[in-house]
């Protein structure tokens, strides 16, 4: 067996864990491989010049979307930065319509008028996808003022990296989480790096920087991210104070990334060492961690993880098909779906000019 | 006749929208308890209570953030920024999120947000409490712009830029909110006016005034003294609404009177004013009688001294002065 020999998760005992039946404990594994082979085929097609801009991979983080968004409900809405493909696929969005949206396609998420930065499907209470670091801590708090406002039982689950700490309307997103009594449950993707820049060089803190929540008298709690029980777990603590209290919680995940900030990041390997990201792959990757949980719970087997794997490598390269057999936008649906009231022809979006270009 | 005050029609149409849909909410800095720092939101607290109208800390980019996110999911806040000025704290905010969602989500998320409160100078404030961003948003597909001069006007627009499914930035007047210049007549019955339509406010002949704001204000002024000064009849054309912009009625007024005089109180690189002069030209380049000319306003950072400011900004002696030298 060439699964490396990791540490059983203490956190598969936590209840909400006990109640995950065999075939759950191979769909999650089936959400992390989907997301891996997803990012590969969209490395691949980045590096045969099929797609333009940025393209920040989730490869390595793939437990914590995952293993989040598994226990969300009907009224649990989730929003995240640019790094965004991976929480998209655990929504249940298509590989097509997202391979899609990466390649400028009509037939993509946004139709081609986002990109990597800016999935969205309000209809799997998903609402993005943010391109400026931190810029969508405001709009987290304000889905859970929604939830809230609407007399819902809900929670925000608002991502960020460890980049994003440092920015002013993070922290003003925080009072207002705490004053508010706002469902919202801030999730740190803590991978080690701003872009280029470590966490020491970048962050200054006391423990940890969930722990900043102290200021405020925000819950905080931090986790290792790899472990997908650990996860849930602690996941599981944060969405029973939303709902239970309309209170929000800092969750610092312990996660690390394979490739660089972006596919454009020059220095992937120049401000960390070969030797760091070997430590993370051989004792910390969250596949392996999760196989190996698996096959020892005799929940999974050799012959059944490849078919998996063989099946979403299958999926993702389909997905790049339906991706370039897929039509451009046309120019004239450049300035679709800039105003509601113009795209819906109502009396409001006839009045006026809205458009001044010739 | 009782004349309606600009903040008290204002007033009244936030009340009134507050009954009509139970997804309106008003926040802002000093909204409620405070019953606002110019009392445009007086007694709303006291009648609608903490779930209505809500008392947000100094964190622009923090609540007028929230109120985007929270207009995702359908609610309806109608956010006070206490001068407009502070905007530039939330750019972020107003621009890549409320402006922008809709259009990268390929139009699966609209912003049905109002961010209201007053775009001016004039008031011995300092450059950075005189802004007058009607420009910079405008400038951003995705966002709509509104500048009221008056209270009718505002009243009517409120209840429009509130009932709106894309975000409105509704951009009021310190000086026109107690003015009686500025106030207006208001029907008992309710009725709205639609965003997107300019309007005369005052027939001419010679000249077109094409002003927003309360350099309609100054116009007016100005026609009457052109009127009864200098033989000459000025026409007086509002805005009302940036963008979307009511280019027919600009362009009807100019070729009636084949002049035309823009008075905006942006400064004048990319003012307003730069747009409609580019649409008359383009327009109805060959009806004019003489080049459109600007009256913007000098073109520095707002000054504090109080007569000089009076300078800076549009008024009615550099408007006749401007008239004028057409000829």
């Amino acid at each position: 067996m060439n699964t490396p020999l990791v540490e059983l998760s203490k956190y598969a005992q936590a209840e909400i864990n006990l109640q995950l039946d065999a075939e759950e404990k191979i769909s999650l594994m089936r959400e992390m491989i989907r997301i891996r082979r997803f990012e590969e085929a969209s490395l691949k097609y980045y590096n045969a010049d099929k797609m333009g801009g940025f393209l920040h991979l989730y490869i390595g983080q793939e437990s914590i979307a995952v293993g989040t968004i598994s226990l969300c409900g009907a009224n649990d809405h989730i929003i995240t930065a640019y790094r965004d493909h991976g929480h998209a696929l655990a929504v249940g969005m298509g590989m097509n319509e997202c391979m899609a949206e990466l390649f400028g396609k009509a037939t993509g998420c946004s139709k081609g008028k986002g990109g990597s930065m800016h999935f969205f499907a309000p209809d799997k209470n998903y609402w993005g996808g943010h391109g400026i670091v931190a810029g969508q801590t405001p709009l987290g708090i304000g889905l859970a003022y929604g939830i809230k406002y609407k007399g819902l039982t809900g929670a925000s689950l608002c991502f960020l990296g460890d980049g994003a700490v440092n920015q002013g309307a993070f922290h003003e997103s925080l009072n207002l989480a705490e004053l508010w009594d706002l469902p919202v449950i801030y999730i740190i993707e803590n991978n080690g790096y701003s872009m280029g820049t470590s966490q020491k060089r970048s962050s200054a803190f006391k423990g940890s920087l969930a722990q900043r929540g102290e200021a405020y008298g925000i819950a905080w709690e931090s986790a290792k991210g790899h472990d997908l029980y650990e996860v849930r777990a602690k996941t599981k603590a944060a969405l029973d104070r939303a709902h239970r209290e309309n209170r929000p919680t800092i969750l610092e995940l312990a996660t690390y990334r394979y490739q660089g900030h972006s596919v454009a990041d020059a220095n992937a390997k120049k401000y960390r060492t070969p030797e760091e990201i070997v430590h993370h792959k051989e004792n910390f990757d969250p596949l392996n961690v999760w196989k190996n949980q698996l096959i020892q719970e005799n929940v999974l087997d050799e012959d059944t993880y490849r078919k998996i794997d063989s099946e979403a490598k299958a999926e993702a390269r389909q997905a790049a098909e339906f991706a370039e057999q897929s039509p451009y936008p046309e120019i004239s649906e450049i300035t679709d779906d800039v105003y509601f009231e113009v795209d819906k022809k109502t009396t409001a979006g006839s009045q006026g000019r809205h458009f001044f270009h010739d | 006749m009782t004349m309606t005050l600009y903040r008290h029609a204002l007033n009244r149409a936030l009340d009134e929208e507050l009954a009509h849909d139970d997804n309106v909410v008003i926040i802002g800095e000093e909204v409620a308890e405070y019953d606002g720092a110019y009392k445009v939101t007086e007694g709303l607290w006291k009648k609608w209570g903490d779930k209505r109208v809500v008392d947000a800390p100094i964190s622009e980019a923090g609540f007028i953030g929230m109120g985007i996110g929270a207009s995702m999911l359908g609610v309806r806040p109608v956010m006070e920024l206490m001068f407009y000025s502070f905007a530039y704290v939330a750019f972020d905010q107003m621009i890549n999120n409320a402006a922008c969602v809709r259009y990268m989500s390929g139009g699966l998320i609209n912003c049905p947000i109002v961010v209201r409160g007053p775009a001016n100078g004039g008031t011995n404030v300092g450059a950075t409490h005189s802004h007058t961003p009607e420009n910079l948003f405008a400038n951003m597909p995705g966002l709509k712009v509104v500048v009221p001069s008056n209270a009718r006007d505002a009243y009517g627009l409120m209840k429009s830029a509130i009932r709106d499914n894309d975000p409105v930035y509704f951009m009021e007047n310190t000086l026109l909110y107690g003015d009686p210049a500025a106030a207006s007549e208001l029907p008992e019955e309710e009725f709205t006016l639609p965003i997107g339509s300019a309007e005369v406010k005052r027939q001419g002949t010679d000249v077109s005034l094409i002003a927003h704001g309360r350099s309609v204000i100054v116009a007016l002024e100005a026609a009457k003294q052109l009127q009864e000064e200098k033989g000459v009849d000025a026409e007086v054309v509002d805005l009302r609404s940036i963008r979307p912009l009511d280019e027919e009625t600009i362009l009807n007024s100019v070729v009636k009177t084949n002049r035309a005089v823009l008075i905006d109180e942006n400064k004048p690189f990319c003012g307003v004013s730069s747009q409609i002069a580019a649409t008359i030209q383009q327009e109805v380049f060959d009806d004019l009688d003489a080049p459109v000319l600007r009256v913007t306003s000098i073109d520095a950072p707002a000054i504090y001294s109080p007569p000089l400011e009076k300078e800076q900004i549009p008024n009615v002696g550099r408007v006749v002065e401007k008239v004028m030298q057409l000829g």
